[in-house]
């Protein structure tokens, strides 16, 4: 088993995802599992291959430097759980 | 015959010789989806009233003697990971259960300036992780033709919808085949587009070097008119393709003969029934009598695909979905301690675990001292997958392959992760690649269920596509078979 309970831990905390004991559990041997048919990679050498990121060539796009209207304030913090005098509203966030 | 179980160029017949009208059509979608969504679930919203509405003004336009495009009031039904303006767009996710996206996106503008009639919304695997529809965060969806399996994921309730006569035309997305293994499961017709020729702003991102959005539909001809509404390029998007659209109906009659298939041998390997072999050999064996030439071919790197997707697309699903925070939409987790403990919490509830497990895989596989392990060694690996297609397509003109291992199988009849990703090992090199590829239904198994047949292009190769999936279609039957709902 690659990953343990620990790591899973480790990675959650990364992925900012609370997880239960039970998750650690059943990650833990679920995500070895999917690595470990992962390994499979290991048997190409890869060496001399340059890595694809996008199946097409891609290149900068550039749009003219225009000024365009935006969303509306009211439109962005519509689906807000919480706002206040037109802005986003956080827990605190220093102690 | 009922509306409901027409295609759209069938309707748009009727609708300009007025034989029926828009509403007509609309209601007669609604009374069937009154009669069996209770049974199928292939919608989240339903959005019946502005439908109503939209028909009749496409009625007036008919009324008023102007010309309407092919999709003029044709029920449509859109898959939830696409922004609807004023329209709950959920991805089947709690954390997105309530959102309400402020802008449309391309592909619903460019259908709204046809006068399409949005149906509504329908069901998917949460955020499209999924190859069953069973992984949504409010209910499965069944697939029509056995309610007790599955529709195929993760654009199940796009599929099923069309299968069930629940709607005309659909949109679905396609990441690692979730338009191609659903319509294989369901008996429809669905396309996954090059990479880059249908605009992908608005569209909720999984894999966003991976997704396209295309179109399900009963059969090519209306696959090609969806095709020619939705292509095409977008400034808001920079991974759209700049280059002219061609009419992608011109293309369906035209002979084969002479078309050269290739038959990639690794795509009929062991993990393969052989009903679904021998259903696909005989479609092969068909095109051959109508004029095309077919030869087995090799795709080495077939069998390393599938390690490679599950790297690469959950290390770009935990980027994309690392917006979800519970800040500035969705799901936020009461009683939290700060900020940190918000995010945690609020990403806890809202996400379901095909999700998180995917986010885990994905964080850890771009985690400091493992990205040139996994990620960069799979994204190596897609390049040898590439150029297995760029190979094969220097003297083929289309690739032939089963869409899936097997037909549908029964709801929770796969419980190990691992064992339902190889749901998708025939689809997903195509999405490595950016091929276009379609599924066609070419047969039915022993139970009944439907047969998918995958047809391949190279790069912006739709239209050959569509002209040998065309043929196939004329010369056989199986678009005409329905469930028996």
């Amino acid at each position: 088993m690659k990953i343990n309970k620990e790591t899973v831990e480790k990675v959650a905390h990364l992925a900012r995802l609370e997880v239960s004991e039970e998750e650690k559990d059943m990650f833990a041997h679920q995500l070895s599992d999917i690595l470990d048919h992962a390994e499979k990679l290991n048997e190409l050498d890869t060496e001399d291959i340059a890595p694809t990121a996008h199946a097409l060539p891609i290149k900068n796009v550039f749009r003219k430097d225009e000024v365009r209207d935006s969303l509306d304030r009211e439109a962005v913090l519509a689906n807000a759980p919480e706002k206040d005098e037109g802005m986003f509203k956080v827990p605190q966030i220093v102690d | 015959m009922e509306l409901y179980q027409l295609t759209a160029h069938q309707l748009h017949e009727k609708l300009v010789n007025k034989e029926v009208t828009a509403r007509e059509i609309t209601e007669s979608i609604y009374n069937r989806i009154e009669a069996v969504e209770e049974d199928v679930k292939a919608y989240i919203t339903l959005t019946k009233e502005d439908a109503l509405k939209q028909a009749d003004k496409v009625d007036e336009k008919i009324a008023n003697g102007e010309e309407i495009g092919p999709l003029a009031g044709i029920p449509i039904a859109i898959k939830d990971n696409m922004s609807t303006e004023g329209v709950k767009t959920t991805c089947a996710s709690k954390i997105l259960h309530n959102y309400k996206p402020p802008y449309d996106a391309t592909v619903i503008k460019k259908l709204s300036a046809e006068d399409y009639i949005m149906v509504g919304k329908t069901n998917m695997d949460e955020f499209a992780m999924g190859s069953s529809n069973e992984n949504s965060g409010f209910y499965p969806t069944a697939n029509p033709w056995d309610l007790t399996r599955v529709p195929g994921g993760s654009s199940g309730g796009s599929a099923a919808a069309v299968a069930a006569g629940e709607a005309i035309i659909s949109l679905g997305s396609d990441t690692g085949g979730s338009i191609r293994q659903p319509a294989a499961f369901c008996g429809v017709v669905g396309m996954k587009p090059t990479y880059g020729l249908v605009s992908r702003y608005g569209l909720v991102a999984f894999a966003s070097s991976l997704d396209q959005i295309g179109p399900f539909s009963k059969d090519i001809t209306d696959c090609a008119i969806a095709l020619n509404y939705i292509a095409g390029h977008d400034e808001f998007d920079s991974t759209s393709a700049n280059r002219e659209v061609p009419d992608y109906t011109a293309s369906l009659n035209k002979d084969i003969t002479g078309m050269k298939i290739g038959v990639p041998s690794e795509y009929f390997g062991d993990g393969i029934d052989q009903e679904v072999k021998d259903a696909v050999w005989t479609a092969i064996k068909k095109l051959e009598e109508l004029g095309a030439e077919y030869e087995e071919v090799s795709l080495p790197h077939t069998e390393y695909a599938l390690s490679a997707y599950y790297l690469i697309a959950p290390a770009e699903a935990s980027s994309n979905l690392a917006r979800y925070d519970g800040v500035r939409y969705g799901l936020r987790s009461e009683e939290v301690k700060g900020l940190v403990d918000m995010y945690k919490k609020t990403r806890q509830e809202g996400f379901g675990d095909e999700v998180k497990r995917r986010i885990m895989l994905g964080t850890y596989a771009l985690s400091s001292g493992y990205y040139d392990a996994y990620y960069k060694k799979a994204q190596k690996v897609r390049t040898l997958v590439k150029q297995d297609f760029d190979r094969a397509f220097e003297k083929y003109d289309v690739l032939i392959s089963p869409t899936t291992p097997t037909t549908s199988f029964k709801a929770g009849a796969k419980k190990d992760p691992l064992e339902m990703y190889l749901s998708d090992i025939c689809t997903i090199p195509i999405n490595l690649a950016g091929i276009p590829a379609l599924s066609m239904p070419c047969g039915l198994d022993s139970n009944g269920l439907p047969i998918g047949l995958q047809i391949m292009g190279n790069h912006f190769g739709e239209e050959k596509i569509l002209q040998i999936a065309h043929a196939f279609e004329q010369a056989t039957d199986f678009h005409k078979k329905r469930a028996s709902l």
